[in-house]
């Protein structure tokens, strides 16, 4: 139920006319469903009653302060929580309608599927061409021309003209915005259907994530793509939906997140239907 | 209350005027305690490059290097360093062979497939290992570990009672807390960054290991595998008493005994040579001989793993 | 049994199930716990034989008889000069290693300059010394301590060629206590107006003590259980007084159970694996008091 806000919200440094407006709306072509998913970390629950549903082939965004679950529920969609020890979920997250954590589900099958680029980029201290064949070698991917396919991820990646005369020289040897066009790249080389990222400009430079940006809108027409971000702007300037997430301390005194409200980016930003949402996007908290 | 002082409080002395003796004195103290390690090295090469001249004023670098025969203590003397270093070689290739697959898949195992809770159990045992005394080592390799090899042994010539072979194993196991050590430092200085971001490429444990770990971890890997070589070569007790003391041809055969160059030192130092005397100097030659090889060693392992602690630091 | 097959919408299946082929990921953790099986094997056979071999003479022959050669009064022999040549040169390296390393350790952390060339040779030098084969420092003993300074061959000069053997190791790990004292404790002391010496003897020292304790006993109980370089400096015969003196004559116990396993008798073999026990049960309890000093007075800064 939305009730319209009389006074429409202001938010900072975001011009509604540039928000996008395409996609289909809330609930059809889900690719992730999340069902009142709790995380916990042991007995800490760090996020709690979680629903929400990703679409195919659209940006999902999710915003909202630090340490209320977002890189977290990020995590538990391709289960890379399970490295952490004593972490688990309740409720239930569904890829295309198979529960996730059933027992007869593989990890690392899972990985395949839905890929992650991270925060800090982490190349391997190997070639360019090395770090972009590492997934389609240890998958056993059935590779006839391995440098047509490095090729054409690192074109996706739109790092080819930057690097085609030096593939075999360490990735060290790029910038942070290279590297973490390359760690794009070589998770596009498995070829998942979605691509996770956690927070992938916080490290870099206005450039460097500008390019990113302009990156995630040419992918978006091949790739489900779910991002966490602490730059509202960037959720405002990329996504077609945005989830807003924050965390409340309770009775014990003991901070859990939450997801606020979840919808259609243009609608969050201009006309959100909860308060504490419009609080966060003008700037009156977080 | 009278009226306020017209006169400022004097500024305070600053300056460097105060003596402290004690602070310089001190210094000096402890700068002369740090020289002792610089004297211990200059006793170490002056004990033995003075003798070693001297040695070579009597036998030719010639006959040293590539005569077969090494019996400066038989009335036929003959002083080629072969016998002694081919020994030494074979022993330490035979360590190195166990040393290596022990201590590197302890390391890994440690590193990468151990729960916090069982590294603290397991690794308490490579400590104890690397704790206990060389003698004990090869008293279990002479009275134990050879007569089982021996009664296991198919085949017709049975392992001598002392041999080069037992002693090699033994050394091994001997090792490989070194190596596992300087392994597992070297594999979990690489950074879990890289770890995440293979086990986001759909890599098992296995691959994560092998691809990703172990390549990143190499320069500190090889400076544990040469640090272990380097012990297995200076290794004294071991090479004496389950390895032996018989000297004179060059010996291929790991089941047949013979010395090698931390033997013989050991066994012609304890008899009462008369000082000065030739065979007094062997001493010090074959002495000279071990301590290049291991400060090679030595030096090459120290220059990796300065290498890996930059990569990571 | 349920199905893991999904379907998306362009019609691609995707199989999220565990795939039955990975047997490889199984052998390599066994293999490479069979590294972990094999270490902890050997470990115990090698005790379980020591005790098992001299079983015989744990007793208190061992400690209040003196060594023989003999191997008619073999069943009464027992290594008590070799309990206190050890003790004697416990008690001389600690004396002798022990001050040198730590002031050097102090030196090297907190008064050197490490741009400077000299205390870079320094430092490369005591790593290098760390990995000199022990037989070598025997050398150093023979030629320089024994006969050039003309210390003799008395305890005295063995306790030097030990101390200078494990210097290295007490600086090392002098070092690595002293580096784990926070900055912020020197920064405090030092505004309050304290000079160098007295804000690492009043402060820094006491918060290295637990680090450089174990660090120390560690080494002895090394230096304890070498015989190498004693060989060379004629621990080697049969001793069988306790020392009397700086310049006497001793033996210790690796010493004494290597000249006990020279013989093919099964009475001095006994003998040898009794005294093996002893001197594991001396290295355990140095060992034990060390991890306990560790684990009891380690801060967590």
């Amino acid at each position: 139920m939305t009730m319209t806000n009389p006074h429409p919200a202001v938010p900072i440094g975001i011009n509604p006319d540039t928000l996008r407006t395409d996609g289909p709306p809330i609930g059809s072509h889900p690719v992730l469903e999340l069902d009142e998913v709790t995380a916990f970390y042991g007995d800490y629950a760090a996020v709690r009653d979680v629903s929400m549903t990703i679409a195919a082939k659209q940006i999902t965004a999710m915003i909202g302060p630090s340490g209320c679950g977002k890189s977290t529920v990020l995590r538990s969609l391709n289960r890379m929580n399970d490295l952490i020890p004593g972490a688990r979920i309740a409720g239930r997250i569904a890829y295309h309608g198979q529960d996730l954590y059933s027992r007869d589900v593989d990890p690392i099958e899972v990985r395949r599927h839905i890929g992650m680029v991270f925060q800090k980029p982490n190349p391997f201290p190997k070639s360019i061409y090395d770090n972009i064949a590492y997934g389609p070698r240890v998958t056993g991917m059935k590779v006839d021309d391995m440098d047509a396919l490095v090729h054409d991820a690192l074109v996706s990646a739109a790092l080819w003209e930057e690097v085609k005369d030096k593939l075999r020289t360490s990735a060290l040897a790029l910038s942070g915005g290279q590297q973490q066009r390359l760690c794009i790249a070589r998770t596009i080389a498995v070829r998942p259907e979605v691509i996770l990222m956690d927070e992938p400009c916080s490290a870099l430079d206005p450039i460097a994530t500008g390019k990113i940006e302009d990156l995630m809108f040419e992918l978006a027409g091949d790739y489900t793509i779910v991002i966490v971000t602490h730059n509202m702007q960037q959720a405002a300037r990329v996504s077609h939906r945005t989830a807003f997430f924050t965390a409340d301390v309770d009775a014990d005194g003991v901070r859990h997140g939450r997801l606020v409200e979840y919808d259609q980016t243009n609608k969050i930003f201009v006309n959100p239907s909860q308060k504490r949402t419009e609080d966060y996007i003008t700037g009156r908290f977080g | 209350m009278g009226t306020p002082s017209a006169t400022v409080p004097a500024a305070p002395d600053v300056r460097r005027g105060r003596r402290r003796p004690g602070e310089a004195a001190i210094k000096v103290l402890l700068a002369v305690a740090a020289v002792v390690s610089i004297a211990t090295t200059t006793g170490i090469i002056a004990s033995l490059a003075v003798p070693t001249v001297e040695f070579f004023e009597e036998v030719s670098i010639g006959e040293f290097l590539t005569s077969a025969k090494w019996t400066p203590l038989f009335a036929d003397k003959n002083y080629g360093i072969l016998p002694l270093l081919i020994a030494t070689l074979i022993v330490t290739a035979i360590s190195v062979v166990i040393a290596i697959p022990i201590g590197l898949g302890s390391a890994l195992y440690l590193s990468e497939y151990a729960s916090a809770r069982m590294r603290k159990l397991l690794k308490p045992i490579l400590e104890i290992l690397a704790g206990i005394p060389t003698v004990v080592y090869g008293f279990f390799a002479l009275l134990f570990l050879n007569p089982i090899l021996r009664s296991l042994w198919p085949g017709g010539e049975k392992p001598d009672f002392q041999n080069m072979l037992i002693a090699g194993i033994v050394m091994g196991i001997m090792v490989v807390p070194t190596v596992a050590s300087l392994a597992e430092d070297a594999m979990s200085a690489v950074p879990g960054a890289l770890r995440e971001g293979a086990y986001a490429l759909s890599s098992t444990k296995m691959q994560v290991a092998t691809r990703v770990v172990f390549p990143a971890a190499l320069s500190g890997i090889v400076a544990a595998v040469v640090l272990g070589v380097s012990r297995a070569l200076g290794e004294t007790m071991i090479a004496t008493i389950a390895g032996g003391l018989r000297v004179a041809d060059i010996v291929v055969n790991p089941t047949q005994m013979a010395s090698t160059m931390t033997a013989y030192i050991a066994g012609a130092g304890q008899g009462d040579l008369p000082v000065d005397s030739l065979e007094y100097l062997t001493i010090f030659a074959v002495g000279s001989t071990l301590f290049v090889f291991t400060f090679i060693l030595n030096a090459i392992s120290i220059r990796l793993v300065r290498k890996f602690r930059e990569v990571y630091e | 049994m349920t199905t893991v097959n999904t379907v998306i919408p362009a019609g691609k299946t995707v199989s999220l199930a565990r795939r039955r082929r990975r047997p490889g990921e199984v052998a390599f953790k066994l293999a490479l716990q069979l590294c972990l099986v094999i270490a902890l094997a050997f470990l115990v056979g090698l005790i379980s034989y020591a005790v098992f071999k001299g079983w015989n003479r744990l007793d208190a022959r061992l400690w209040n008889n003196m060594p023989t050669g003999i191997v008619s009064r073999a069943d009464r022999a027992g290594v008590q000069s070799a309990i206190f040549g050890t003790l004697w040169v416990m008690a001389l390296v600690a004396l002798i290693c022990l001050p040198i390393g730590i002031l050097s350790a102090i030196y090297l952390e907190e008064y050197a300059d490490n741009t400077r060339w000299y205390n870079r040779i320094l430092e490369l030098n005591i790593q290098n010394l760390a990995g000199v084969p022990s037989i070598i420092f025997g050398i150093l003993g023979l030629g320089m301590i024994a006969r050039v300074i003309g210390l003799g061959f008395g305890v005295i000069t063995g306790a030097i060629v030990l101390a200078l053997l494990v210097l290295p190791t007490v600086i090392i790990a002098s070092r690595e206590a002293l580096r784990a004292v926070p900055g912020s404790i020197r920064q405090a002391s030092y505004a309050l107006g304290a000079t160098k010496w007295q804000t690492t003897w009043r402060q820094v020292l006491p918060a290295a003590t637990p680090g450089i304790a174990t660090g120390a006993i560690l080494s002895l109980s090394r230096a304890i259980g070498e015989a190498a370089p004693l060989i060379l400096l004629g621990a080697v015969t049969y001793i069988r007084f306790n020392p009397d003196g700086l310049t006497s004559r001793y033996t210790t116990l690796p010493i004494q159970i290597y000249n006990l396993l020279k013989e093919p008798q099964a009475e001095f073999q006994e003998l040898a694996a009794a005294a093996i026990v002893l001197l594991l049960v001396i290295l355990l309890a140095m060992n034990s008091i060390a991890i306990i000093v560790r684990n009891r007075f380690h801060k967590k800064w």
